[in-house]
């Protein structure tokens, strides 16, 4: 994402200050565990004090270490923790897909994970997809057919898109698979379907559907 | 979200016994339930028994010509087992029926069996609750209850089951293994393990504490046509009103499950008897003793017509 040259404090370092200091303003500090070696199991959270532990995944094909308290969800990780703001918090509730990101190469919900289940895994955000100046072909379509307004569900949309040509491609059934034991086809009712976990609330849904019939039609 | 300490199980009967050993600890699998209810501090587990290390994820065919399903093989892999799409296809059906395809790469077999109702008071901590609160009354009975249950709830709540899995699960007479927290390992049928609220809405299922679904088993295939008919308000990511599991046999004999109506998957064996005389023979059994709110009444029309829809589509 490109910062504008003119502004020395971006809305988003603004609130990076504003959430340190209602830290400083008597939340819970963290009490760091993680010795070398030992089992992977949280140091003790005593009252309502907050526990922490270890955790090491990979993303965007990058190794990434650090000490989660137990109730980081994998998109505050990304968000907080790494910095990597394409992957976007809406509804935080598994409703809206928003925060959509690829474990293992499979679309789940990034708030509704904890960070800390997530050792060893790798994890794919919107901005291991493609960059500006090598877009991933989902990304190119998105806005080829302006698959988005606002543009906040569309890191979402995009993993999702993705995941929704592979998941067919692999054979996986959906509500609106009229032969479970046949071939699955790229159908724009399948895409429909398949995409129903990512809200848009400009509704573009009209160009988002053209945008992933685009690519699964480059790849059929 | 309050705070909580953190473990990886190593086996389940480990778990099962970190699960007993510990105060309010909970086992988190795919979390899609669990995480929800906790960021709105409706569970408050101390601890969590992270169990998606145990394996268990693996379908493997059993000696009587059935499947063994392992409690973490995720509702996407279930949905998709060549085995399942050609011999369970209600069990198929019900799965893509339910959540998104994000949620249903998380969502276990085992998880999805223990679920919580989304009753709207239940989720709302500023209302009354017997199932939250045991004892603090329950705010559905005389409010929205549009959702709700028609058959098999109490004065102290009628709050429904949601789960799609479970509904074709309870066709398909399917068993749940488990784990107790003193090694011994028992086999519950579906038909036993959720309960009816009673006076105790508080508890879902006939788990003890500690205890833990390793494998969900499946009797050998039934034949027939498999169908699982999900009518909701919208056509895509939403609990349902009614559901009707069937499978159907040529001569017109078969079993019926419904989903949506009752605070356990609902099924009585003697409505499947009735099932070649017609929709409305079947719920005159199946629904026989329901007592609807004046929002859900409707669910008893809609119940019979959704079968009616399926027999027909039988007979194709």
């Amino acid at each position: 994402m490109s910062q504008h040259p003119r502004f020395k404090i971006t809305r988003r370092a603004l609130m990076i200050v504003g959430a340190a200091s209602a830290a400083s303003l008597g939340l819970p500090r963290l009490a760091t565990a993680g010795r070398d070696g030992e089992s992977p199991t949280s140091a003790p959270a005593a009252d309502d004090k907050a526990a922490t532990a270890e955790v090491a995944f990979t993303v965007n094909g990058v190794p990434r270490r650090f000490t989660a308290d137990t109730r980081l969800t994998l998109l505050d990780a990304l968000r907080e923790q790494l910095r990597l703001t394409g992957t976007k918090k809406g509804c935080d509730h598994g409703q809206c897909g928003a925060c959509t990101v690829m474990v293992n190469g499979r679309r789940v919900n990034a708030c509704l994970s904890l960070a800390v289940m997530h050792e060893g895994d790798e994890i794919t955000t919107v901005e291991g997809l493609g960059t500006p100046d090598n877009l991933d072909p989902m990304q190119a379509a998105f806005i080829e057919h302006d698959g988005y307004q606002c543009g906040y569900c569309t890191p979402g949309q995009i993993c999702s898109a993705k995941a929704t040509l592979q998941e067919i491609q692999d054979g996986v059934p959906s509500h609106v698979t009229a032969d479970l034991n046949a071939p699955m086809k790229v159908t724009a009712e399948e895409i429909r379907e398949r995409m129903s976990g990512n809200i848009c609330r400009c509704g573009a849904y009209a160009n988002i559907l053209d945008a992933v019939r685009d690519v699964a039609g480059e790849q059929s | 979200m309050r705070a909580f300490t953190y473990e990886r199980a190593e086996t389940p009967q480990q778990a099962a016994m970190a699960a007993a050993s510990t105060d309010h600890a909970r086992f988190i699998a795919g979390g899609t339930n669990l995480l929800d209810l906790m960021k709105i501090e409706v569970e408050t587990p101390a601890h969590l028994i992270d169990v998606n290390g145990l394996g268990l994820d693996t379908i493997e065919d059993t000696d009587d010509g059935g499947l063994r399903v392992g409690a973490l093989v995720r509702n996407t892999d279930l949905a998709a087992d060549p085995r399942v799409r050609r011999h369970y296809g209600v069990l198929t059906r019900a799965l893509v029926a339910g959540a998104s395809g994000q949620l249903r790469n998380k969502a276990t077999t085992g998880g999805n069996l223990l679920q919580r109702t989304r009753c709207p008071y239940f989720y709302d901590t500023n209302m009354p609750c017997n199932k939250r609160r045991p004892g603090a009354g329950c705010a559905a009975r005389e409010g929205f209850s549009r959702q709700l249950a028609v058959i098999g709830g109490s004065e102290h709540c009628i709050a429904t089951h949601p789960s799609d899995m479970a509904v074709a699960m309870r066709l398909l007479d399917a068993e749940v293994e488990t784990v107790l927290p003193n090694g011994n390992t028992r086999a519950i049928p579906i038909a036993d393990f959720h309960r009816l609220p009673g006076d105790t809405p508080q508890i879902d299922s006939v788990l003890i504490p500690g205890e833990f679904i390793t494998a969900v088993t499946l009797p050998r295939p039934l034949g027939g046509k498999h169908f699982y008919h999900k009518v909701r308000d919208r056509a895509s990511y939403a609990f349902a009103l009614v559901s009707v599991a069937a499978v159907v046999q040529p001569d017109g004999s078969g079993r019926v499950a419904l989903g949506g109506v009752a605070p356990k998957p609902w099924r009585r064996e003697e409505a499947d008897e009735a099932l070649p005389r017609g929709a409305k023979a079947v719920m005159a059994r199946l629904l026989d003793g329901a007592e609807p709110t004046h929002e859900n009444r409707f669910k008893v029309n809609l119940a019979e017509r959704t079968l009616a829809a399926v027999l027909a589509e039988a007979k194709e």
